[in-house]
């Protein structure tokens, strides 16, 4: 036995070994595929969260209406002249100049968050704990004589302004989320895709 | 404490050498686990069905993940799974075809016991074991076939289920019982989903390592049927004619392997249906309780059981001589070890008349098996100038002749295992 020992080719013998271990692994890595894919969002449910359109034209000024895009309430807000004016008062915000970029598009990097200055379209979740904040759009009211409208969150009380703008003190983070949109025409917003040239 | 050097091991292994028998497992069942070194083709098969087993639970538990065992929803979420989940289709076909390859294993594995005398003393538990198996496996691949509740899982279960109806006295109620409803339906379904994902896989896990504990209790038997154990090494009490199961038959079993999953790949990618053998194409059709489809036809596993069904006539206005012929038709290879009274166990030294009776079974196993998947009118009728046959349909009276060829392998082998002229068997395994 001993004999026939001395004559085997450790080298070859460990390159064999290599090789087959190594496809092994590939083709079960390979066959991981296919099961790790299966998990992921199915076409059904991709075709679930694809973009949704509205009719903004159909918003009066100073109104705001709520859709639904991948099961999150999106607000669009027709903000009036006057609303956009609170917008300058700033000393009160966490992040008045949109430091946390990650919460907006690009093309929403400015005063209004907006792509037309006064329609804003914001996701409408708490960013702190998830919950929907109640539209506070008009001045005052149960807000208390300092509140210019904005969002109020019912959860732990964070506050946001009419740009989605957290203010200073609340529990929440971060401004409010705005989703990529995009204008298909004058009137529609498709939410859930960039405008062609951001892409 | 003083540390005693010549046996302390250091790193990992060790460390877990002394809290679980991870090294000496590896030693008792692979490395030093002494199989016989002439094993041949029909050795492949117990790896494979285990390979198979596995594969079926993988893909069972991602297709869990996106079926819906609701009547409304069943066909729906399985056609959502070939459309709409990534690869879906894929770990469907893995798994329709996984079960219909997991019976060619199978039986092969059978066929392979059956003609080396691996049932034979001591391993007779062993194939008890294996025979319960296949029984929980049949059951498996019944409760599996319903889930996709198309017109093929409906009716193949309204008639499956009808058998126990049969039963005298109490036929009827314990059928209703097993459907919890007067028809197939929803309950039927959620319970034989409950069934086949979790009871009887769980089941035959169990079932598969009590197995795998017998084997290597008694060691495998081998083409010569030789005990190896019998001719040891005087110095090392190993057997002379046994091998290292590592890595000289995980070698072997890994090249089996590979070329199983070349045909496995090639039915999944090219012909996933086999022409209607493999997923009947009534299946794609959504049950429906008011029409049953022209042609029904068990899966093709099963159809050589279903043909002795069909060819036992009534008796006294009961079909359930037909249901019990069926059911023994299985049952009876329980008792195989007891029927067999040769010296010797494997077909290379057995005689004419063994060689000759599997030769019928062989036949008769294939036959029962085509006659099951076609109509019994498909050879037409005998003239009816002919007495006591005139009129009754060719394939009946021939499923009737292989009928009782069937059951006469098993319950001549008494006689015949006994009389047969047997060849001497040599001391050493042979390689050829």
């Amino acid at each position: 036995m001993t004999k026939t020992y001395k004559k085997v080719d450790q080298n070859k013998r460990k390159f064999l070994l290599t090789a087959t271990s190594l496809t092994g692994v590939a083709g079960i890595s390979a066959l991981g595929f296919p099961f790790m894919a299966s998990m992921a969002p199915s076409e059904k449910a991709k075709a679930a969260g694809a973009a949704v359109e509205l009719d903004v034209s159909k918003i009066k000024t100073g109104e705001m209406k709520t859709t639904e895009w991948r099961g999150q309430p999106v607000w669009i807000l027709n903000r009036s002249d006057e609303m956009l004016e609170t917008l300058d008062r700033q000393d009160e915000l966490a992040d008045p100049d949109l430091e946390v970029s990650s919460q907006q598009p690009k093309y929403c990097q400015n005063k209004t968050r907006s792509i037309k200055p006064n329609i804003l379209v914001m996701v409408g979740l708490c960013t702190h704990l998830g919950c929907s904040p109640s539209p506070k759009l008009t001045p005052k009211g149960d807000m208390g004589s300092k509140w210019e409208g904005g969002f109020f969150c019912p959860c732990h009380g964070s506050k946001f302004d009419l740009a989605g703008r957290v203010y200073k003190g609340s529990p929440a983070p971060t401004n409010l989320v705005i989703p990529p949109h995009t204008y298909i025409d004058e009137k529609v917003i498709l939410i859930g895709e960039d405008p062609e040239e951001n892409v | 404490m003083a540390i005693d050097t010549k046996n302390s091991k250091t790193g990992f292994v060790s460390w877990v050498d002394e809290r679980f028998p991870l090294s000496s497992f590896i030693k008792n069942h692979l490395t030093q686990y002494y199989a016989p070194k002439n094993f041949n083709f029909w050795y492949f098969f117990g790896a494979l069905a285990l390979f198979v087993f596995v594969m079926q639970i993988l893909t069972g538990i991602f297709l869990t993940m996106h079926y819906k065992p609701d009547a409304s929803q069943a066909f729906e979420s399985v056609e959502y799974i070939m459309r709409d989940v990534s690869f879906g289709w894929l770990i469907r076909y893995m798994h329709s075809t996984g079960a219909s390859l997991f019976f060619v294993v199978i039986y092969l594995h059978m066929f392979r016991a059956l003609i080396y005398g691996s049932y034979k003393n001591p391993r007779e538990l062993l194939w008890l074991f294996g025979v319960l198996i296949f029984l929980l496996l049949m059951a498996e691949a019944f409760f599996g076939y319903l889930l996709p509740w198309g017109q093929m899982s409906y009716w193949g279960a309204q008639v499956i289920v009808n058998l126990f109806a049969t039963i005298p006295f109490i036929g009827p109620d314990l059928a209703e019982w097993v459907r919890g409803d007067y028809l197939i339906s929803d309950a039927t379904l959620n319970r034989f989903f409950a069934f086949h994902v979790i009871a009887l896989p769980l089941a035959l896990a169990g079932l598969v390592f009590l197995h795998l504990v017998a084997l290597h209790e008694v060691g495998s038997n081998n083409p010569d049927g030789i005990e190896i154990k019998k001719t040891k090494d005087k110095k090392t009490g190993i057997p002379l004619d046994g091998i290292p199961f590592h890595p000289y038959y995980t070698v072997k079993d890994l090249m089996g392997l590979t070329v199983f999953l070349i045909i496995f790949a090639a039915i999944i990618f090219f012909a996933p249906e086999m022409n209607g053998y493999f997923l009947e194409a009534n299946n794609f059709i959504p049950a429906d309780p008011l029409v049953t489809p022209s042609h029904i036809a068990p899966v093709w596993y099963f159809t050589p059981f279903y043909s002795i069904l069909r060819a036992v006539p009534p008796i006294l206005n009961s079909q359930f001589p037909g249901v019990a012929a069926m059911g023994l038709s299985v049952i009876i290879l329980f008792f195989v070890p007891w029927l067999d009274r040769s010296k010797v166990r494997s077909v290379r030294y057995k005689g004419p008349l063994f060689k000759k009776w599997i030769a019928i079974f062989v036949v008769s196993f294939f036959v029962l098996g085509y006659l099951g998947t076609v109509p019994s009118n498909i050879w037409g009728q005998f003239s009816s100038v002919i007495p006591l046959i005139g009129g009754t349909d060719v394939a009946t009276i021939v499923a009737r002749i292989f009928t009782i060829l069937y059951f006469a392998f098993f319950l001549l082998m008494p006689f015949y295992s006994k009389k047969d002229q047997t060849k001497p068997v040599p001391k050493r395994v042979t390689m050829r």
